[in-house]
């Protein structure tokens, strides 16, 4: 028995499953968004219910925009966008054979989620900075919650990403196909990651 | 559209290449709107209104173009439509429960 991981055949992860028309990792990729919907959802659930509850919102007076940095938020959409259209055309490369472009295009939206980090890292020391914590009231618990939450998207993200342009671009010597579609996957992960924030950013920091 | 284009028809998945910077114009242009709306201080309803029309927008367009979502499988298509109905129970349930106490 060999021992290169391109012999254990897994099957349906280029050519198509004969009942959903799709390579299993796809079908799979978008269950799991799926279940993402409904953990994200359940927040913005309890966000629209403490927050229709409230007296005041944010309860220490003002407005929301006054209270979080609508500048660095707005930089940090900007980003995540860019880092969405570099995702595709990482995609894009695999389609058109061009390793070299992959890992540029690649390489440039890892380091976009890097970026993306470090002004929310920004954000949140000023915060704390000013004595702002999750257990200050519901606003603060709701923002850290949500944001954090986000974060640790974008992490994740990093960490898949990192390995595609890293150690798993073997699989592109053996199968182009399959590590494209792996890419793809990984893209539908990263653009729903950047479409939670698209709904973040306006009902946190404007509303 | 990730289906149809193999080796073959490198040049024809080119040509398709430009729509992706397209919608990054796209989204861009939006977020400088919809933070432009917000200096504007509208009554709220109208605010809400006016910032999940355009957030909704934007995700149409990440999702219909960036996630192929335009040309999927049907299967897809079923899984997101169980979602989206899963999604509005949790999200209005527990406001509609509130509600009808405070009527009651």
């Amino acid at each position: 028995m060999s021992a290169h991981p391109a012999d254990a055949a897994i099957p349906h992860t280029v050519e198509p499953h004969p009942i959903t028309g799709i390579p299993n990792g796809k079908f799979g990729i978008w269950l799991f968004l799926a279940s993402e919907v409904m953990l994200f959802g359940a927040l913005f659930s309890s966000y629209v219910l403490i927050r229709t509850q409230a007296a005041h919102w944010p309860p220490e007076g003002g407005l929301s925009s006054e209270i979080l940095n609508v500048p660095l938020a707005t930089l940090n959409t900007a980003v995540l966008i860019t880092s969405s259209i570099t995702m595709v055309l990482a995609w894009a490369s695999c389609k058109l054979g061009r390793l070299d472009r992959f890992r540029l295009w690649m390489g440039s939206t890892i380091a976009l989620s890097f970026v993306f980090l470090v002004i929310k890292y920004f954000e949140y020391t000023h915060k704390f900075h000013d004595g702002h914590f999750p257990s200050t009231n519901n606003f603060y618990a709701i923002y850290f919650t949500m944001t954090g939450l986000h974060g640790l998207h974008v992490i994740g993200g990093i960490v898949v990403n990192t390995f595609l342009l890293t150690a798993g671009t073997w699989l592109w010597k053996v199968d182009r196909e399959h590590f494209t579609n792996r890419v793809e996957n990984a893209g539908l992960y990263w653009h729903f990651v950047d479409l939670v924030w698209i709904f973040l950013f306006p009902s946190l920091y404007l509303l | 559209m990730a289906e149809t284009a193999d080796h073959s028809s490198a040049e024809e998945f080119k040509k398709h290449l430009g729509k992706y910077y397209v919608v990054f114009v796209a989204l861009l242009c939006l977020t400088a709107v919809t933070v432009g709306v917000s200096y504007l201080k509208l009554n709220r309803p109208l605010a809400i209104a006016v910032a999940l029309v355009i957030a909704s927008v934007k995700a149409g367009l990440v999702a219909g173009v960036f996630m192929h979502l335009i040309s999927e499988k049907k299967v897809i298509y079923a899984v997101l439509i169980l979602t989206a109905a899963f999604f509005l129970l949790v999200l209005l349930l527990p406001s509609l429960t509130i509600f009808e106490s405070v009527a009651a």
